[in-house]
């Protein structure tokens, strides 16, 4: 898998030939709290750049997850949907919220690599 | 006016807390555990809480205060004996709640714990209900700290002996740390616990034996998920100015004796209501799965008629599934009538369900 990259709405995603894997970042789990509510996309789901994707839930509030790249749903994670609290555990890891055959290996050129992520969360607290 | 802070401020932010601008208050929403860590060790164990912003209202006066507070307070106030607390609220002309609140009788009158977001305009209200030979005053030089869950009893006992004789919804003055304070067994999560009433000079150190003793802090987002599982209404959510105690499933609030003869603003309404039935009444409610059906949540009934709307929803870490309440038309509220929940565009079913959804094992 190539390395992750983020976005500004806190996804992340990786790169395995042309299908990509995206989810939230561990400082997303953080500044939403328990996560209580997970629905991913299912597969055939056609997805532009920045457009909602899937919703998670903590405690307090809902949230839209945004796809940093455009692409067809190929896997939504059931595994989180089922255990929503897993995400709260290994976000950018085993809690994955879906899968993307991807349109457009540039879109990936657009994100941030992982120090860049890392300070703009410095720059950006909440 | 500024964003105000209790006493216990800088305690919250050593503790890691996370606020959030609440009634005009700058108020912990968690700690570093988080809600569901927070909402469990207060069932399981201990949790204190600073409710330090919610108004501590005074009311001094002869036989006359009484006569004027069961005007807007349908309590049966006369027989309250002292240091006995009612759960009740204020009313409107037309018998809609203008705040839910704790009212306990004293030596020389009443207190009345008030919401904070309610407070500055209880007081306007209640003011023009009373006399020249009534005093009032909200006294901001107290601190009010709940502490609740089974532990509650025995950690605060060695602390404050006595305590444990305590009714639920009785109080006393206590002497601590060579100062008099005041102490209810009361509170808003289900549990057992009190509120204890204390000066904001001492309530550091009354914090610091809780915390040495295990107590942790919780925040209001537990303090919510608590007492939504506990089917216990929000002002401002589930209680507003236009909703009156019989659609808010909370006649058992209004004295009985006072149900038979009225004398309080809104009776001609409530008296009727009490007879016909209302046409909305608040109901609990259980989404099937995991859906969250929160505030404005449009209910639907099977048929697909728009049937009411959901005022508080959350996910219950006790009941462990999502909880909700809200008000429905009455015909729907039987429990157990399947509904639909309207949640980002998309028709969940949900269920009518009795409240509240978690009920406490404790021994008295």
């Amino acid at each position: 898998m190539s390395e992750k990259k983020f976005s500004k709405k806190h996804e992340w995603v990786s790169l395995e030939g042309d299908i990509a894997t995206v989810g939230i970042t561990k400082h997303a789990t953080e500044m939403l709290g328990d996560i209580v509510f997970v629905e991913v996309p299912d597969a055939g789901k056609s997805i532009e750049k920045e457009g909602q994707a899937a919703v998670v839930e903590s405690t307090k509030a809902a949230s839209d997850v945004y796809s940093p790249i455009s692409g067809e749903v190929t896997e939504g994670n059931k595994a989180i949907s089922d255990d929503p609290g897993s995400v709260n555990g290994d976000p950018e890891g085993a809690s994955w919220f879906f899968k993307l055959k991807i349109k457009d290996k540039g879109e990936l050129d657009l994100l941030m690599s992982k120090d860049e992520y890392d300070k703009f969360c410095k720059e950006n607290p909440n | 006016m500024g964003v105000q802070k209790t006493a216990l401020y800088d305690l919250h932010k050593s503790l890691g807390a996370k606020f959030v601008a609440f009634a005009g208050y700058e108020m912990p929403i968690q700690y570093r555990d988080g809600v569901v860590k927070e909402h469990i060790s207060t069932r399981t164990h201990a949790g204190f809480f600073d409710v330090s912003h919610m108004g501590q209202f005074f009311l001094e006066g002869d036989e006359t205060l009484v006569e004027a507070l069961e005007k807007i307070i349908p309590s049966d106030l006369k027989s309250l004996k002292i240091n006995h607390s009612k759960y009740s609220f204020l009313l409107n002309d037309n018998g809609g709640i203008i705040d839910d609140l704790i009212v306990t009788k004293t030596n020389k009158g009443f207190c009345i714990i008030l919401n904070a977001a309610c407070k500055e305009n209880d007081i306007k209200h209640i003011s023009k209900f009373l006399g020249k030979n009534h005093n009032y005053f909200l006294n901001n030089d107290l601190s009010l700290i709940a502490l609740q869950g089974p532990k509650s009893v025995e950690i605060l006992e060695k602390l404050i002996p006595g305590v444990s004789e305590l009714k639920f919804m009785t109080g006393n003055n206590f002497s601590y740390d060579s100062e008099s304070l005041y102490i209810t067994r009361s509170g808003y999560t289900g549990e057992d616990g009190f509120e204890i009433s204390i000066s904001n000079k001492k309530v550091k150190n009354l914090i610091d034996f809780l915390i040495k003793n295990g107590v942790k802090p919780i925040g209001l987002g537990a303090r919510d998920t608590l007492r939504l599982e506990a089917g216990l209404c929000l002002y401002g959510h589930d209680l507003n100015e236009k909703i009156n105690p019989i659609e808010a499933n909370l006649k058992w609030a209004i004295a009985k004796k006072r149900k038979k003869t009225g004398g309080f603003n809104g009776w001609s309404k409530i008296k009727n209501l009490l007879t016909n039935g209302s046409e909305k009444i608040r109901i609990g409610i259980k989404p099937e799965g995991k859906v969250i059906a929160r505030e404005n949540t449009k209910i639907y009934s099977s048929n697909g008629e728009e049937i009411g709307l959901v005022t508080s929803g959350t996910f219950g870490p006790s009941v462990n599934r999502p909880v909700a309440m809200g008000y429905i038309k009455s015909e729907f509220s039987e429990i157990g009538t399947p509904i639909k929940l309207e949640v980002r565009g998309k028709k969940y079913d949900g269920k009518v369900s009795e409240l509240p959804f978690y009920k406490k094992s404790y021994v008295k």
